[in-house]
């Protein structure tokens, strides 16, 4: 069993416009001490979908379907037993880590605050707790620094402090939404690093949520592609790498600059923008933008499986692959 | 480190007040120049040796500007002179008589909306756009809009003429003196804190390090209480040192519907009968109280803003 399975996720926005229609329909798994990439579009629902998941939607957002965490459903926990996991079983860090630590708080008190309250350590104990966690994540000094604000630390040493923070507990799963995309391009790479090293040295599983194919490559086990709310392809990294077969994923490994192929061809940007969530089309939501588009996609394309849990969601077939679903997205939208 | 940079702001801070204090002691001393009449015209003009006695003993025959000059050296040494209408009374004993009572009526609102004006901000935020949240915030615009002076005669004529419950007005001290003055000065300022705290809760309850101390499992109240109370009272705070100073100095027409002997009604009658050294004395003395007032408040909001505290020190 996986430590975490989702299946037919849904969410929803309420908004003065009307129903923003974020995820549609996820299913995924998350064996232990898998990492688990999510790439796609801003937009394309990769937040949302585990904001819903740790039950942490906005007021006006309503999650549906499964999600069952060590076998027990996280959708249907009350508030107060998904408090016992969020920060102790499932940890997450977010992508800003400007804005996401307290200013008014010492990072001393916000570390603490976690193992006191899940682990009932005194606060001696976790204070000496939380210095060993900077210093695993390379904060110099942490005896020192711990006493410091974060406007004292540098944005690439307060997303260690965050992932420090995820840690105090030893999760099971790590959550990184966008972790290093609000970085310069020198700490994204060390942001990375850290996470390729804990990936390594722990038995924790991780969700890396990242718009950058390029930077999941290393660090990942598998990948989902998604978009409009929606899987469009999943596979491994070498899968996903070498034989992308969802035009989507094609567009996006196109986009990344490549150090190897300088001035041979300019770098492809995909042509559009990701569909009005308010009205998703009805068939293949990436159709307008598809240079492979035929009239097939104006039907809901039919969902391609493989060996491995290879999948892709189009209407040209997958090599190696079987046909076992067509889904309609915006049924109601149509 | 910190303590160095919070005496630091302070020094700067303190120095900063002497020209605003300047300016103000100008301007109030050419303005009741300017205002038609003096402190020694009555309806049956004095005979004018008399009359140049008195300007010559209050030196009203020199020069405006020599006036302002030799006031300005007086105000230095802490005195305020002798008032012109109240005989035998120096401004600062007037003061000094008027002033307690005036900060304890201002002092015990403030208190009073700073507590409840909160609670009920914090209350309505949480409960943002239910039935509650709209009744409490309805009751706080209408708390805002009707001016003290309405509110007042219908306290007296309620809990007092008509309940018997408390004294209609006077000045002893006593608590139950106290509490029709207090609650009217508090009402609107009560109100005032409650839509101020429930609009910054609101907007630090959407900031991303609230959904981070959520992310990490605490209860709500922890939540609420360790990492959203202290951002959303800054606001709150900073409004706190003009609404007490108003509180205290505009405490005016309450005093004078409860008939309390506070500063307020001796610079009301100072204004009046041109009173030139008790309205300067009053004017001055209010704006170093707004001042003070104001300087205590920044002091306070620096040493709840870690980023303040050191902003201003590098």
């Amino acid at each position: 069993m996986a430590l975490l399975e989702v299946s037919g996720l849904e969410v929803r926005f309420d908004t003065p416009e009307g129903v923003v229609k974020a995820v549609n329909g996820m299913d995924f798994e998350v064996g232990e001490g898998e990492t688990l990439a999510i790439v796609g579009e801003s937009g394309a629902g990769k937040s949302q979908l585990v904001m819903a998941i740790m039950g942490l939607l906005a007021e006006n957002g309503s999650a549906s379907g499964v999600a069952l965490f060590d076998g027990e459903d996280l959708m249907q926990m009350k508030p107060r037993e998904l408090r016992g996991i969020r920060g102790r079983r499932i940890a997450m860090i977010f992508q800003d880590p400007m804005t996401s630590l307290n200013p008014y708080l010492t990072i001393e008190k916000q570390m603490i605050e976690v193992a006191m309250h899940h682990q009932g350590l005194a606060r001696d104990e976790a204070r000496a707790h939380a210095v060993e966690m900077l210093r695993a994540v390379r904060i110099p000094d942490p005896e020192e620094r711990i006493r410091q604000y974060p406007h004292e630390y540098s944005g690439g040493m307060r997303q260690r402090v965050m992932i420090a923070i995820g840690l105090l507990c030893e999760p099971e799963l790590l959550i990184a939404d966008e972790p290093s995309t609000a970085l310069d391009v020198t700490v994204q790479a060390q942001i990375t690093e850290l996470v390729g090293r804990l990936r390594e040295q722990t038995r924790m599983s991780i969700i890396l949520i990242t718009h950058d194919l390029a930077a999941v490559a290393e660090v990942s086990d598998r990948i989902i592609v998604m978009y409009a709310g929606q899987m469009v392809e999943t596979g491994t990294v070498d899968d996903i790498f070498y034989r992308p077969q969802h035009p989507y994923t094609r567009g996006l490994l196109a986009s990344v600059p490549r150090l190897d192929r300088v001035s041979d061809d300019e770098l492809q940007a995909i042509p559009g923008n990701p569909p009005n969530l308010l009205e998703l089309p009805s068939g293949c939501p990436f159709r307008d933008r598809c240079s492979e588009a035929t009239e097939g996609c104006r039907q809901p394309p039919p969902l391609w499986q493989g060996e491995g849990g290879r999948a892709s969601r189009c209407v040209l077939p997958m090599d190696g692959g079987q046909i076992v679903a067509a889904e309609a997205v915006g049924e109601d939208g149509a | 480190m910190k303590q160095e940079g919070i005496l630091r702001h302070a020094a700067t801070r303190l120095l900063g007040l002497i020209p605003t204090l300047l300016v103000l002691i100008t301007i109030a001393f050419f303005l009741i120049r300017v205002a038609p009449g003096g402190p020694f015209d009555s309806e049956k003009a004095l005979p004018p040796e008399i009359r140049a006695n008195l300007d010559a003993k209050y030196h009203l025959d020199e020069p405006l500007l020599q006036q302002y000059f030799r006031y300005l050296g007086q105000i230095i040494s802490g005195d305020f002179g002798p008032s012109f209408q109240y005989k035998d009374w120096s401004v600062n004993e007037l003061i000094a008589q008027g002033f307690p009572v005036s900060a304890t009526l201002g002092g015990l609102a403030m208190l009073l909306a700073f507590v409840i004006g909160s609670l009920v901000g914090i209350a309505a935020a949480l409960r943002q756009n239910s039935a509650a949240d709209y009744s409490i915030m309805g009751v706080a615009m209408l708390g805002i809009s009707i001016p003290n002076f309405v509110v007042a005669p219908l306290l007296i004529l309620g809990v007092a003429v008509y309940a018997g419950w408390l004294p209609a007005g006077g000045w002893d001290w006593s608590w139950q003196r106290m509490v029709l003055p207090v609650v009217t000065l508090a009402l609107p300022v009560i109100a005032y804190i409650a839509r101020l705290m429930r609009g910054s809760m609101i907007e630090v309850l959407h900031s991303n390090f609230i959904r981070t101390a959520r992310a990490k499992g605490l209860p709500e109240r922890v939540v609420i209480r360790r990492h959203a109370l202290k951002p959303a009272i800054l606001p709150v705070i900073s409004y706190m040192g003009p609404a007490t100073a108003a509180l205290i100095t505009g405490s005016v027409v309450i005093e004078r519907i409860y008939s309390i002997p506070g500063l307020g009604s001796y610079f009301v009658q100072g204004a009046l009968n041109r009173d030139y050294t008790l309205v300067m004395g009053v004017v001055v003395f209010y704006g170093v109280v707004i001042i003070v007032l104001n300087f205590i408040v920044d002091l306070l909001y620096a040493w709840l803003n870690p980023r303040i505290r050191y902003d201003e020190t590098q």
